[in-house]
């Protein structure tokens, strides 16, 4: 595992990709819930020695994935999580993730049932433009992070961060740290969760776990 | 079992070679191992097998700590000659376009080792082996094996070459029950293990397709009660029938389809009569002649069994997960998109399970529509992720590149 870091050192992954990676204590079991092209899983691999799983969705994601000598298995969250035992990893990470599922609610209790952490990143509702947005043209917002028209959108639960946070609460599940994101996935300086982050965060960032 | 032991056959017995039952004027090439009176192997059934000969046939070479051995577990009717010419049929070994140099299994990196079953006829002891007891075939008095005895003769072999642990097991279909088998029983001699088109017991419907198999094979006034050998027949025709019934399931209705349509053989019209009019009818008659060739009859009902026996759940107090718990060998498991004679959700339950016990597994359904066969054909994208899942496991081992 120690040559294996030496050998392939990783860099380069998406701005928030990196936040939630710098998260993650080296050498610990995580696991990568719609983990795509398996970007964040290989530079977790390489440059903090984790073991690492993914599970994808799409097959050409999960191809890729294999591809690159990374364990990543062809699944969905809502019925393949319930399969893992408990606290079976130190880190679930669902990045982007949660709004295209079709229970929220479900997975969101399964990744803190099965990681003793679980990080969880998507993009918020709340922001200051997308409230704007609808409220002036009358029309689903469309933006960088919520790309798509509403009739071809994988975002089929979109929320807010105060929705997020009430959430979190009817499970039991604690939020250990909270912080929000710009346009570019940098974290901005405020007070998260409360009303300014969810009226200027583009994204919310979240460290969670089970009480 | 599990412990390792200096090999106690003489290498002498290893050069000796192996004979075909079914093609008596033919020398087969390749390896074997003869183990003696006194190192039995015990059977599932309750009896013990002594003597037994594994033949097997490598391609590489093993490293000197040992640790880049693949075994591959070959399918219903396959055998030891992966990648090279068939020594009775002349055609390419099955998996020639994924073993060899510079390919998917790569044989400039690693040690390929490749098996006859124990039940086969291609010099591994089975039903049409001669009984040194009785100096006669042993027919149906040969014991009824399982996959799990299949493994158990395996690690003989593995054992006599010192490997304390397979950098990977691999194999399809049959192949990948073996594959299953081996990281339920000895998960600390596996350090990888790649399943393909598979299932971790046999379905119904699959019980149900050999049973066919079967019969047909019984029904066949050549069979003579399985004591076809002590009366110089053989039931080739009912051997056919399995065959050309079996073949049917390793395709898809979309690739025969495609392969023959309604095409007609050699003809412009229908004859109003019961020769192969279609082209299909032409090439399931086809198969069905030149498999009888290579295999005997007696050998298909055995592992046909052993296939419809294996139930690894059953193994482990009924829950899957059972078998893989605490494993720490690294998984990939592959199925096909048109593959109905081992589908997804059979891969899948694997996989559901391997998740239960927590377990580093891969896991990817490759698209196609050239059914259960797809595992021996053409298929880059199945190549790229058993590449990479090697490469990936290499890594971890420590093992250098070429």
């Amino acid at each position: 595992m120690i040559a294996l870091a030496a050998s392939r050192p990783r860099s380069n992954i998406r701005v928030d990709l990196q936040l939630i990676a710098e998260m993650v204590t080296p050498g610990s079991r995580v696991l990568d819930v719609g983990c795509g092209d398996g970007a964040l899983l290989d530079w977790l691999q390489h440059n903090k020695q984790v073991d690492g799983r993914g599970i994808e969705w799409s097959q050409a994601g999960v191809n890729n994935c294999v591809r690159q000598g990374l364990s990543v298995i062809q699944g969905d969250a809502e019925t393949d999580l319930r399969d893992y035992p408990s606290e079976a990893f130190d880190y679930v990470i669902l990045s982007q993730t949660l709004q295209a599922t079709f229970d929220p609610k479900v997975v969101l209790g399964e990744v803190v049932r099965i990681g003793r952490r679980a990080i969880v990143s998507f993009p918020n509702f709340g922001v200051w433009h997308v409230r704007l947005a609808l409220l002036l043209t009358g029309k689903m917002p469309v933006t960088d992070s919520l790309d798509s028209a509403w009739y071809e959108t994988p975002n089929i639960h979109l929320c807010t961060i105060t929705d997020f946070v009430e959430l979190c609460d009817d499970l039991g599940i604690v939020i250990e740290q909270a912080m929000v994101l710009d346009r570019k996935g940098r974290p901005r300086h405020l007070r998260a969760p409360g009303f300014m982050s969810n009226l200027l965060g583009e994204q919310g960032l979240f460290v969670l776990s089970r009480r | 079992m599990t412990s390792f032991h200096l090999p106690a056959t003489t290498p002498a017995a290893e050069a000796l070679p192996a004979v075909a039952p079914v093609a008596p004027g033919i020398v087969l090439p390749g390896k074997r191992l003869d183990f003696p009176a006194r190192e039995p192997l015990p059977l599932d059934c309750g009896v013990s097998l002594a003597p037994f000969t594994v033949a097997y046939q490598t391609y590489g070479t093993l490293n000197a700590a040992k640790s880049n051995a693949i075994l591959v577990c070959h399918a219903l009717t396959g055998d030891q000659f992966v990648a090279e010419t068939h020594p009775i049929t002349g055609k390419p070994g099955w998996w020639e376009t994924m073993v060899g140099p510079g390919l998917t299994f790569d044989t400039d990196r690693y040690f390929v080792i490749c098996t006859n079953v124990l039940g086969g006829c291609m010099g591994s002891t089975g039903p049409a082996t001669i009984n040194p007891a009785t100096g006669q075939p042993w027919g149906l008095s040969f014991p009824v094996i399982t996959i799990r005895d299949m493994v158990r003769a395996q690690l003989r072999l593995v054992d006599y070459f010192g490997i304390d642990s397979l950098f990977c097991v691999a194999g399809g279909s049959m192949g990948g029950m073996q594959v299953l088998e081996w990281a339920a029983t000895y998960p600390e001699r596996c350090f990888s293990a790649l399943p393909i088109a598979t299932a971790a017991r046999h379905s119904a419907q699959n019980i149900a397709f050999h049973e066919v198999g079967r019969q047909a094979i019984m029904a066949d006034p050549e069979w003579c009660n399985g004591e076809y050998q002590r009366q110089g027949k053989r039931p080739e025709r009912g051997l056919a029938v399995a065959r050309m019934a079996a073949h049917i399931t390793y395709l898809s209705e979309a690739a025969l389809h495609r392969k023959f349509g309604r095409s007609l053989q050699d003809r412009e019209r229908v004859s109003f009569g019961f020769d192969a009019d279609f082209q299909v009818e032409s090439y399931l008659r086809h198969q069905g002649s030149t498999f009888v060739d290579r295999f005997d009859a007696n050998a298909y009902l055995y592992i046909t069994r052993a296939c419809d026996y294996f139930d690894l759940a059953a193994e482990h107090g009924d829950a899957l997960v059972n078998a893989f718990r605490g494993t720490r060998t690294r998984f990939c498991l592959v199925s096909f998109t048109s593959d109905w004679l081992y589908p997804t959700s059979e891969n899948r339950a694997v996989v559901h399970a391997l998740n239960a016990a927590a377990a580093n597994v891969s896991f990817v359904e490759i698209a196609t529509d050239k059914g259960h066969d797809a595992f021996l054909l053409e298929e880059p994208e199945f190549f790229a992720t058993v590449e990479g899942f090697l490469n990936g496991c290499a890594e971890h081992r420590g093992l250098s590149k070429p």
